[in-house]
């Protein structure tokens, strides 16, 4: 039985927004040529590629549904669990909990346990229930059943990256290329294709029978948490922007064409805003909605659906502060445009204020749209993290960055030190963001009029 | 320039009514206080006569904007409108909701906040100008390429990820400093000095980056080709021409910082448990203490106005091509 929470519906909303660009886009000559020069820049091939793997794993994470339950009773035939296509694909990682914290490859307990052996109690650490469960002898075996799922995984990979390339390289042959324009970067799309097939592969060879980055507190598996918090970042980056760019365009395009008392109600409006520091707007919005949620819980059908409207309102919230410098931006850039001479043009035909707005106003701005659209993205995903931190950020029983390396900083004190937890989040959030950044510079380098 | 002050201040008090209104709004309109007193106290088992008294105790009881209760101005003087939110704009804060008197905390707590802001703010200016400049001289070397890249890779590492890991290395692993607490005196120092390195370090990413593209900017533009049509020495180009134009954007940036400095930095203060502004309003987050919060955000408000208005002013003694009209 299917769900659509209420994140999931906006996601699949952008994603049609997404295609609906492409597909204008592709017919605009200039926005080709554009886009083009965003994909022949290595770093910007490459961070395309990363970011639509990363973009794949939160569209598979978004598609939720209740699983059918094994003994259907006569009131109910689904389970009241939401799960998501992406957890079913990775199985294992998900149901197989230990009871505790083990290290990453771990085969026994990461604590001291009192146990039974041979009929006397003793102090030990414990086998594992599923790390390393099929050895006989870890020790000695483990080190070796390790390399041996490492390689075939890596080879599975490849294999399959060699019948993508073939595939690919056949469609491009029949169609070939014209001589005039540079040829993209192929073999650095190929081998980050490569890099990313390789490791889904190792980690598809492992996940069954290791755990790739250890357990937490109570035993599950951190791979998995580090993989759902890619939804959550991904969202609070995406949908931010999504909820605050009809304002931003709007309000911004408006002040600057109009000028007069609507140009100074709307700056009034976004220097309000702004003046407020950033982190006390949120704290403030999110405190109340606590307030409100705490007194009205029975509104809400389950856990998931509460956490998923407090991240809708996160990214709502996060919305409100940070359309202000979008706004800012256009109304200068407008200001600026509607002394030339085809908007003159246009006025002096009689074309009224909305439609010129729409027609040639709005397409010369989209540059800067779209350029602060990639830029915010990296900020909003390391926002997210620290305001979790702060505990005004996403529900605590949500997978996120910001509330896994909250509760690691408890565990880097303890003795020994646990620290997988922190370094899974580490890696999954700088790759990322890094590639997000790198997109980032890529496509101000091809939008930007200043910087060519 | 007086004159241009005083319109920039008044301008100031419909920006400052607007913050009052929406804090208001979020505070008392959206959750009634006698929501916000069942929160406070606890769950379902509280009795009508605690709420009222714990409302009675921090002037919760009174009517929202208007009380037709009362007499003449007291119509109007005697709401939490008047007596939460008005009374602000005298910088007069009130208690908090555990009791405290506010306006004495921010006074105390401002003096540590300062501490550990102000050598970050200056350690960092001067190392990012450095490193700036370094890149800007080699400009277009391996040198250059690597050092943006590096950039950008400190860029996309969480604050969260420096400040655990420099706890870690510095304190835990190599013991050098206490991990966290505060002093008075001198013997603050030794618990200022990893949050101040953190800081500094954090900053190092986006600080180059931002500071190398504006030295390019100013590169490329046509007196520092004459400069070197002259037969200056490009050191000579850099430091006496280049460096001096491209401070003005750099230190107005600065000076927009300023005044927020007194709010202190939020993380680093309450992972290092400095006893700053900035771990005074995590700790009121965390404890829902809404008149700390609402005063902070009036703070905050006010002081970036001021660090707006000193922009301008430092513009016109930094270049004298730009007036104030």
């Amino acid at each position: 039985m299917w769900v659509v929470l209420l994140t999931d519906f906006f996601l699949f909303l952008l994603l049609a927004g997404i295609g609906l660009y492409s597909v204008l886009a592709y017919r605009s000559e200039h926005l080709r040529a554009a886009w083009r020069s965003v994909i022949m820049r290595r770093m910007g091939a490459v961070s395309v590629v990363v970011l639509g793997f990363f973009m794949g794993i939160a569209i598979l994470d978004s598609v939720h549904f209740h699983p059918r339950l094994e003994q259907p009773t006569e009131r109910a035939t689904h389970s009241n669990e939401i799960l998501s296509v992406f957890d079913v694909l990775v199985g294992p990682m998900r149901t197989q909990v230990e009871r505790t914290y083990s290290a990453p490859f771990a085969w026994r307990s990461h604590n001291k346990e009192a146990m039974e052996v041979e009929g006397q109690v003793v102090r030990g650490y414990p086998r594992l229930e599923y790390g390393g469960a099929h050895l006989q002898d870890p020790e000695r075996e483990r080190a070796g059943d390790i390399a041996v799922r490492v390689l075939s995984g890596a080879a599975q990979g490849a294999l399959v990256w060699s019948a993508l390339v073939l595939l690919v390289g056949g469609l491009r042959r029949r169609r070939a290329p014209p001589p005039d324009v540079a040829p993209l970067p192929w073999r650095w799309i190929a081998a980050t294709v490569l890099a990313l097939l390789a490791l889904i592969g190792v980690a598809a060879e492992l996940v069954g029978a290791y755990h790739i980055f250890g357990t937490d507190k109570v035993g599950e598996d951190v791979l998995y948490q580090t993989l759902k918090s890619i939804r959550t970042g991904v969202l609070i980056g995406t949908l931010t922007t999504l909820i605050m760019l009809p304002f931003a365009i709007a309000l911004g395009t408006m002040a600057g064409y109009f000028r007069g008392w609507v140009d100074d109600v709307i700056q009034y409006l976004y220097t309000t805003l702004n003046s407020i520091p950033g982190v006390l707007l949120i704290a403030a919005a999110i405190l109340s909605l606590h307030v409100y949620m705490s007194a009205h819980a029975e509104d809400y059908a389950s856990l998931a659906e509460r956490a998923d409207l407090r991240l809708l309102f996160l990214c709502m919230i996060l919305g409100l502060t940070s359309w202000t410098g979008l706004c800012r931006l256009l109304r200068g850039e407008v200001l600026k445009l509607r002394e030339q001479d085809y908007i003159q043009a246009a006025v002096a035909f009689g074309v009224p204020g909305m439609r010129i707005l729409w027609r040639h106003v709005l397409p010369n701005v989209m540059h800067i749209v779209l350029i602060t659209v990639v830029l915010d993205f990296s900020g909003l995903v390391l926002a997210e993290a620290v305001l979790s931190y702060v505990d005004i950020g996403v529900d605590p029983s949500m997978n996120s960055w910001g509330n896994m390396i909250n509760s690691a900083r408890l565990e880097m004190s303890r003795e020994p030190v646990v620290w997988w937890s922190l370094a899974a989040s580490f890696v999954f959030m700088f790759v990322l963001v890094l590639f997000a950044n790198l997109l980032a510079d890529a496509v101000r380098d091809a939008f930007d009029p200043r910087v060519q | 320039m007086t004159a241009y002050i005083i319109r920039r201040a008044l301008y100031a008090i419909p920006i400052l009514i607007g913050v009052n209104l929406l804090t208001f709004a979020l505070f008392f309109v959206v959750n009634s206080p006698e929501e916000v007193a069942r929160l406070h106290l606890g769950d379902k088992q509280v009795t009508q006569e605690q709420v009222e008294a714990w409302k009675y105790e921090r002037g919760y009881h009174l009517p929202l904007m208007y009380n037709g209760e009362a007499e003449g101005a007291e119509q109007f003087t005697e709401t939490i409108f008047y007596t939460k939110s008005v009374r602000l704009f005298a910088f007069d804060f009130g208690n908090s909701d555990s009791g405290r008197n506010i306006g004495h905390d921010i006074r105390q707590r401002m003096w540590p906040s300062l501490a550990l802001a102000v050598p970050s703010l200056l350690l960092g200016l001067l190392l990012n100008t450095t490193l700036a400049l370094m890149l800007a001289f080699f400009r277009g070397s391996y040198l250059d390429v690597g050092g943006v890249v590096l950039c950008v890779a400190l860029m996309s590492v969480s604050a969260l990820f420096y400040i655990i890991g420099g706890q870690y290395l510095v304190g835990k692993l190599l013991q050098m400093v206490p991990i966290s607490g505060y002093d008075t005196g001198f013997e603050a120092l030794k618990f200022l000095v990893l949050p101040i390195l953190i800081s500094v370090v954090y900053g190092i990413g986006s600080g180059t980056r931002w500071y190398r593209t504006l030295f390019l900017e100013e590169i490329s533009k046509d007196y520092v080709r004459t400069a070197r049509a002259k037969g200056l020495s490009e050191q000579w180009v850099l430091f006496r021409h280049v460096l001096r134009n491209a401070l003005i954007p750099i230190l107005t940036g600065v000076v927009v910082l300023l005044p927020l400095l007194f709010m202190g930095s939020l993380i680093t203060e309450s992972f290092f448990a400095i006893p700053g502004l900035g771990s005074y309003t995590i700790d009121a987050i965390q404890r829902q203490d809404f008149s700390i919060v609402r005063a902070m955000v009036f703070l905050g408000t006010v002081l970036y106005i001021l660090g707006l208005l000193l922009t301008d002013i430092s513009y016109t003694l930094a270049d004298p091509r730009v007036r104030l009209n």
